[in-house]
């Protein structure tokens, strides 16, 4: 058995680097994430915890002006190695994004979409599939009447977990949440952090929030951004209680600037 | 510009720091009551008590609405924490100078046959000292003036068998005077209870400042 799979580690960087063009945006950046565990990735704007969070799944890609130097491992494999298949990599390490983007379709198709581009023809297993997802992200009972409606016609939050059961339904191994609150009301936000608890015991959870008490409540492992480069990282609960260092402490207690 | 949180835990500092003083004041007071039986003075402890309890509650009720509003984290929240628990020790200090000066009036009150003295003005120098340093550590966050506090908490400890050795014999040679002399020695016990919270204070103020806890350990 390899190092990353007897000591529950899913994903890696190490060493990481980021260029937009000739600006660095992030600097040897070496994090672990284990399996069953919430990584809430926290600090201030411009800080690279979005730009570090799209490099997990190579969103960054999509931007010509964009190089990475370093390694990230999903596992035992290179997510940067050039002949690794882009589409399988991101039905692994799925994402969610911070406004909710569901597709102008059905309520079914946004989460059956993404079988159908992996390839997934059998309708009875299609069928399967969006149920159980729509149900792990704890909307079903609120959409099961409507899912032949547009899902333009659902609420923010009702959207936003549609978006999570679609990630959901290519059966990912990691998700990332691109501050997947922020759009929402305080009952929304707690339906999307108790489903965070719930997600947990399966998948890899990696999220950017800009609030601080929701990295509290939601997260294991709290890592802290600050200008491009990694500051601290360590369990939440010590890490809000007591900080190793200044500057974490300035930036949480809102002390900063 | 200054934190809107910031001002708000000012405020509290600086009430827990007036409520310092005034328990301050308190043990400064008992020491000349129980030196001089000071009856006029013992009353004054006792009616007065309630001024105390009423800054206890006020101290805790801003305490609570900070939590409530602002969810402190890190050494904000580590203080109001602290603050909550130094809150309630100067309250229970102001408790045991009340118990004193019940002790003092009692024993006034009481005929005795013999005139046997215990000298308790070391003990109360020794805890009012312990008390100040607490404080003073509070208000500089000076973790190493509060670890010296609860070393001296042996030399309290050592007050209250000394007395307890000598009132004992006392009551051997006078039983006759059992009921004054058991007052006289639970004085002893009242101080002692004073430079525990003075301990527990001190101990407050460095797990504010280090982030530890140092509760229960051997120094």
């Amino acid at each position: 058995m390899s190092d990353s799979k007897s000591n529950g580690v899913k994903m890696t960087s190490k060493h990481l680097d980021f260029y937009y063009g000739n600006f660095q945006a992030l600097h040897d950046v070496s994090l672990e994430f284990k399996k069953q565990q919430v990584t809430a990735l926290i600090g201030p704007s411009g800080c690279g915890k979005s730009t570090y969070l799209r490099c997990l799944n190579r969103m960054n890609d999509l931007i010509p002006i964009a190089r990475v130097e370093g390694k990230i491992m999903l596992e035992d494999e290179d997510i940067y190695d050039p002949s690794l298949d882009v589409v399988m990599l991101r039905r692994r390490v799925g994402m969610v994004f911070q406004k909710p983007n569901p597709f102008p379709k059905s309520v079914y198709e946004n989460v059956a979409y993404g079988l159908r581009v992996n390839g997934i023809r059998d309708k009875g297993l299609i069928e399967q599939r969006v149920t159980e997802s729509i149900q792990r992200a704890a909307l079903w009972d609120e959409v099961k009447d409507r899912l032949q409606e547009s899902a333009l016609g659902l609420s923010g939050g009702q959207q936003q977990r549609l978006c999570i059961a679609r990630a959901l339904a290519v059966e990912p191994e990691v998700v990332l949440m691109d501050e997947p609150a922020s759009a929402l009301d305080p009952i929304a936000t707690q339906k999307i952090e108790d489903l965070i608890h719930e997600l947990k015991k399966e998948y890899t959870i990696i999220i950017v929030t800009h609030s601080m008490q929701q990295a509290a409540r939601v997260s294991d492992i709290t890592a802290f951004f600050y200008i491009g480069k990694l500051i601290e990282v360590g369990d939440t609960d010590t890490l809000f209680t007591r900080p190793r260092l200044k500057q974490t402490e300035d930036y949480i207690t809102g002390r900063f600037g | 510009m200054l934190r809107h949180l910031q001002k708000e835990l000012d405020k509290i500092k600086n009430q827990v720091l007036s409520l310092g003083a005034m328990v301050e004041d308190r043990v400064h007071k008992v020491s000349r009551v129980i030196e001089k039986r000071d009856l006029f003075e013992a009353g004054q402890i006792i009616k007065k008590d309630h001024e105390i309890d009423e800054k206890e509650v006020e101290i805790e009720e801003e305490c609570l609405k900070v939590l409530a509003l602002h969810q402190p984290v890190a050494v904000d929240l580590r203080f109001l924490i602290a603050v909550i628990k130094i809150n309630n020790d100067l309250e229970r200090i102001a408790d045991e100078t009340v118990n004193i000066a019940q002790r003092v009036t009692s024993i006034a009150k009481q005929n005795n046959t013999s005139d046997f003295r215990h000298d308790y003005t070391p003990m109360t120098e020794k805890v009012a000292a312990m008390l100040r340093m607490s404080l003073d550590a509070l208000v500089n966050l000076d973790a190493d003036v509060a670890f010296k506090v609860c070393l001296l908490d042996d030399d309290v400890d050592k007050f209250h068998h000394d007395a307890y050795d000598q009132i004992k014999s006392a009551m051997k040679g006078n039983p006759g005077d059992i009921r004054h002399l058991l007052n006289l020695f639970l004085i002893s016990r009242h101080l002692e209870r004073v430079g525990d919270h003075a301990t527990n204070i001190a101990e407050e103020v460095i797990y504010m400042v280090e982030g530890e806890i140092v509760r229960h350990a051997d120094y």
